[in-house]
């Protein structure tokens, strides 16, 4: 079965791309898998300036699903183009930057920065963040930031896709979506992580130094099921499936929804070798049940009358 | 780090754990019961399946000619099983071993036959400064050597505290909660001495204690 998608401008050999934040920048997990068999990867969030990220503790476990605060940590773009970047040049796997900054012009520098390197597919435009402060969760929980975002990464992209990760503590996610598009995005990609909260009740203290941090894993993929959904019903820009896919069965959950390609996350820290293996798991079992492409299988959800 | 197949998505993490001994074909691990996965994991029986990605990070120095004092409290002993198995002149080493729960839950037993040691309880305040005392007294006498030291934070601090007085080389070995293990998640980081963060799980987990911040 083909398993290549194209969509949004951003071609690739299958539909699985592992989340950023969660893969670093892929070359970490090269010893558990070959890095070809992913349609893309994600890069860490990058910001103009290298970023120090949260204090400690930063992570914690929670039922089916994780709490994390890391604050975007990265050693900045410039660093990036010239220590990681060449490593993955001769890899055929699509690339895509993850953008985070401040305001909507730096935005747009880092975009413009990205968008000059050939190897880079595509930029994801982060306005999701829940862990920072500034900027993050502030632009994605409110539209017109959304599409101003949008719009500054978009007028400097160039002829290089660029997706709008949308945040799912919003209270309407459809509107979140309209405005990514009124910004001019090529692809959707949803959902981020679930503000959440752990405590120790021994030491009567919150289990992140944050306080709240982003919930993932298989915990949220309901939510992200229900974004998904309702956002592909809404806009006609293709969409990425993110939340808590942790089996093939998981990723064409999404897909049967309308969306065009999933992101791994957390399940990458469940077993490194996993994304590896998923598009190969994934045509295996629409093999199973009978669908006659990925194509014809996409969006194919009968909802009740 | 280590993560049974029957844990379904219920708990997401491996476990990272220092490898006790290896032989080639199979791992010996000494695992403490604190948490929800080491209690799952202790109810694993023979045969039941786990996936196991490793051997992560790096590991404490080996000088085959400088007296080396390993420190190891309550269940940091396990790296220096595989220390002692493997290192060419054991003759060199000394094991000092800190304890709360009965010595025997520990192996230690099994792991002197080749090096010096010498082990202290502590079942109250009166144990732990007589053990503080002697970590300071062995500190001092090393001072010339290297240093190993595995434990929970407020002994390696210790360990710390004295090799930064007599400017000792002293090695601890970290232990963090890790979402990955390869060096991607940065959920693991600590800070080193330039007040940057620097993943345990592959900077480390031993860092030259004057290095890092504990």
């Amino acid at each position: 079965m083909n398993m290549k998608v194209s969509f949004g401008g951003l071609e690739m050999k299958n539909p699985v791309m592992t989340a950023s934040g969660t893969f670093g920048n892929g070359l970490e997990f090269a010893p558990y898998g070959d890095l070809e068999k992913l349609g893309g990867i994600c890069a860490k969030g990058l910001s103009l300036k290298p970023r120090e990220g949260n204090p400690m503790p930063r992570i914690a476990e929670t039922p089916c699903g994780m709490l994390n605060a890391i604050g975007i940590q990265n050693p900045g773009v410039e660093y990036f183009l010239t220590n990681i970047l060449p490593s993955l040049k001769s890899k055929d796997v699509a690339v895509v930057a993850n953008l985070y900054a401040c305001d909507a012009e730096e935005f747009g520098e880092l975009g413009a920065i990205l968008a000059a390197e050939d190897k880079i597919a595509a930029l994801e435009v982060n306005v999701s963040c829940p862990n920072v402060k500034e900027g993050g969760a502030a632009f994605g929980q409110d539209p017109r930031q959304i599409t101003k975002v949008t719009e500054a990464v978009k007028k400097r992209a160039g002829s290089k896709p660029v997706m709008v990760k949308l945040s799912p503590n919003v209270a309407d996610i459809v509107s979140c979506a309209r405005a990514a598009v009124d910004g001019g995005a090529d692809i959707l990609s949803l959902i981020n992580t679930l503000i959440g909260m752990s405590v120790d009740i021994r030491s009567r203290r919150p289990r992140i130094a944050n306080v709240v941090a982003g919930l993932s894993g298989p915990a949220i993929k309901p939510v992200a099921l229900r974004c998904v959904h309702q956002v592909c019903r809404a806009v006609d820009v293709p969409v990425v499936g993110i939340g808590g896919i942790a089996s093939a069965e998981d990723a064409l959950e999404f897909i049967l929804l309308g969306a065009h390609a999933v992101q791994v996350g957390t399940a990458n820290f469940m077993r490194p070798d996993f994304a590896f293996s998923l598009a190969g798991d994934m045509e295996k079992l629409l093999e199973e049940i009978g669908a006659k492409s990925l194509e014809d299988y996409r969006g194919s959800l009968e909802l009740p009358l | 780090m280590i993560r049974p197949a029957s844990w379904g998505p219920e708990l997401v993490w491996g476990r990272p754990f220092s490898i006790c001994s290896a032989d080639g074909k199979s791992l010996t691990l000494f695992i403490q019961k604190v948490g929800r996965g080491t209690s799952r994991i202790a109810e694993l029986e023979k045969g039941d399946s786990v996936t196991v990605w490793g051997p992560l990070g790096n590991g404490f120095a080996v000088e085959p000619e400088t007296p080396t004092l390993m420190l190891a409290g309550g269940i940091g002993i396990a790296p220096f099983r595989g220390y002692i198995e493997q290192h060419p002149t054991s003759e060199n080493l000394k094991l000092f071993f800190a304890h709360r729960m009965p010595r025997a839950c520990y192996s230690y037993d099994s792991m002197t036959a080749t090096v010096r040691h010498q082990s202290m309880v502590e079942q109250n305040p009166d144990d732990l400064q007589a053990i503080i005392k002697e970590m300071g007294v062995l500190i001092e006498q090393y001072k010339d050597g290297l240093i190993l030291c595995c434990g929970p934070t407020p002994f390696m601090r210790t360990a710390r505290k004295f090799a930064l007085e007599h400017g000792a080389r002293l090695q601890v070995s970290l232990e963090n909660h890790m979402g990955c293990g390869v060096g991607a998640c940065l959920g693991c980081v600590c800070k080193n001495d330039k007040d940057k963060y620097v993943q345990v799980c592959t900077n480390g987990p031993v860092f030259w204690a004057d290095k890092v911040e504990l």
